[in-house]
């Protein structure tokens, strides 16, 4: 509610400079116009959302399942560790940024380059973020699994115990990715593309209809916020044991 | 549902095992806290351990666990002179009840680690035992702490191990939910070898068989004389009140 209003107030703030700061509407147009845009464009906006949407979808979920994976056999396999882990964070060190004319190039124009990108920018969040909670077990519950069962049942901890353990750290890799996913896509788009919001903002800009930008744009900050708030909410039900009483996991 | 009048067959696996340790060293930052340490424990007794904080219990303790940390050696086996692997349960003073499983899953967690069939009758059966009936399905986190600690309980009774290890299990509730769980560990502990750690005088005494005190440094076990009486005694008793005042005396000295 908060949000709306500073959100209305924010579009008043535009109007007013656009009313009184005589900006050319080639450089900024009026909130008005933009709506206009919107809805007039509707239907065209609709379509590139729906491939924009598709491809952040789509690398999420394959982004998560590598990442999730790779953080599984980093925290199982101390060998995998020593040879994975370095190579892991220096690669963070590429700028993903760079290599997308290059995903363009192999994967084409359509969605598998862009999927690939949203998916490379997530990886490290959620691996990262998965293997440091699958690492930080609390001490007193592998003890007591140690207790429990011979040390050969690894596996069986990690099922019962390490991984459930984890998931809130996943969890807060996700919201990570949620908030970051769309970047990719739309940087995907601005590489190479022919459909998707980022391709629509360039198509724009280039013809000067610069209200279509921003309506481009406003749709694909609401998918962005959209997408976090559904992926937060997501993950507070699903863990509702971590969300209600976060103390209880700090236990050891 | 189970009435709390359920009877529970005796385990069969219940025969008492002595527990026997010899010349554990324990070598903490340079520091000694233990050396040629030997501990012997009846088999089906109930013995506590008594000591300051630092002295080095928890650390005796984990050694019997099997959960030897960097630092500690000594030769254990049990009364049959096997070793203790497989045959101890554990209970700490934090109840390590998983937050996302439920009281029965919780309860139950051991044969899922093994991989083993979960008898969930029988555990059903522990948790009216422990008088957690009515919250097999609540999640730990709605419980208060006492019920969390008769949870863990009940998981440690459902491993059905004759040894039992417990590290301050009741030093984080209220005196009267403490009263009540130690009268109620004594009561489901009976049959099996428990080395319970406190530095809690009256509990040690109200609880133990046997009691050993453990201070100095390097650190000494020393049994004090047996108390008459079953545990869990009346911590009011002049038996055990001058016990009390002994022990007192006793740790005031090497203070």
């Amino acid at each position: 509610m908060r949000g709306l209003l500073t959100l209305a107030g924010l579009l008043l703030v535009w109007q007013a400079a656009i009313l009184f700061g005589d900006l050319p509407p080639y450089l900024l147009p009026s909130p008005l116009a933009v709506a206009l845009s919107l809805w007039r464009n509707a239907g065209a906006l609709l379509g590139h959302t729906v491939v924009t949407a598709l491809e952040i979808a789509l690398g999420m979920l394959l982004g998560t399942l590598l990442g999730g994976v790779t953080a599984l056999v980093l925290g199982y396999s101390r060998r995998a560790r020593r040879w994975l882990l370095p190579m892991l964070i220096a690669s963070q060190a590429i700028p993903v940024f760079a290599i997308a004319p290059l995903l363009v190039l192999w994967l084409g124009y359509g969605l598998g380059s862009k999927i690939a990108m949203a998916m490379l920018i997530i990886y490290f969040p959620v691996t990262a973020n998965f293997y440091d909670g699958l690492r930080h077990t609390p001490q007193g519950w592998l003890d007591l699994a140690r207790v429990m069962a011979p040390a050969d049942r690894r596996w069986a901890v990690l099922r019962h115990i390490a991984i459930p353990a984890a998931l809130p750290a996943l969890a807060s890799g996700l919201r990570v990715a949620a908030a970051v996913a769309p970047i990719g896509a739309v940087l995907g788009e601005w590489v190479g593309a022919s459909a998707g919001l980022g391709y629509l903002m360039l198509h724009a800009n280039s013809r000067m209809q610069i209200d279509l930008m921003f309506a481009a744009l406003g749709v694909l900050a609401a998918l962005a916020v959209g997408l976090y708030f559904a992926v937060d909410a997501g993950l507070k039900k699903l863990l509702p044991w971590h969300s209600a009483h976060p103390e209880t996991t700090a236990a050891d | 549902m189970l009435t709390s009048s359920a009877v529970i067959p005796p385990p069969a696996s219940l025969v008492p095992l002595a527990v026997h340790l010899r010349a554990a060293r324990l070598v903490y930052a340079g520091l000694t806290l233990f050396d040629r340490l030997d501990l012997e424990l009846i088999g089906g007794s109930f013995t506590c351990l008594l000591g300051p904080s630092g002295i080095g219990k928890s650390s005796l303790l984990r050694l019997l666990a099997g959960l030897t940390p960097p630092g500690i050696s000594g030769e254990l086996h049990g009364g049959d002179g096997l070793p203790l692997t497989g045959r101890v349960a554990c209970m700490a003073q934090q109840d390590l009840l998983l937050p996302w499983l439920n009281v029965l899953d919780n309860v139950t967690l051991g044969s899922r680690l093994r991989g083993e069939r979960t008898d969930r009758q029988r555990a059903l059966e522990l948790l009216v035992r422990v008088g957690l009936a009515d919250c097999a399905l609540a999640r730990p986190d709605t419980l208060s702490g006492g019920m969390r600690q008769r949870a863990a309980l009940a998981r440690t009774l459902m491993e059905d191990r004759p040894v039992v290890l417990m590290d301050e299990p009741f030093s984080g509730l209220d005196a009267l939910t403490r009263l009540r769980l130690q009268a109620l560990a004594v009561e489901l502990l009976a049959g099996r070898t428990v080395l319970l750690i406190t530095h809690d005088p009256l509990e040690a005494l109200r609880l133990g068989e046997h009691i050993l005190v453990m201070n100095g440094r390097p650190a000494t076990l020393q049994a004090l004389p047996d108390l008459p009486g079953a545990p869990p005694r009346d911590p009011g008793d002049p038996a055990v009140q001058a016990a009390y005042r002994a022990i007192l005396r006793r740790l005031e000295v090497v203070a």
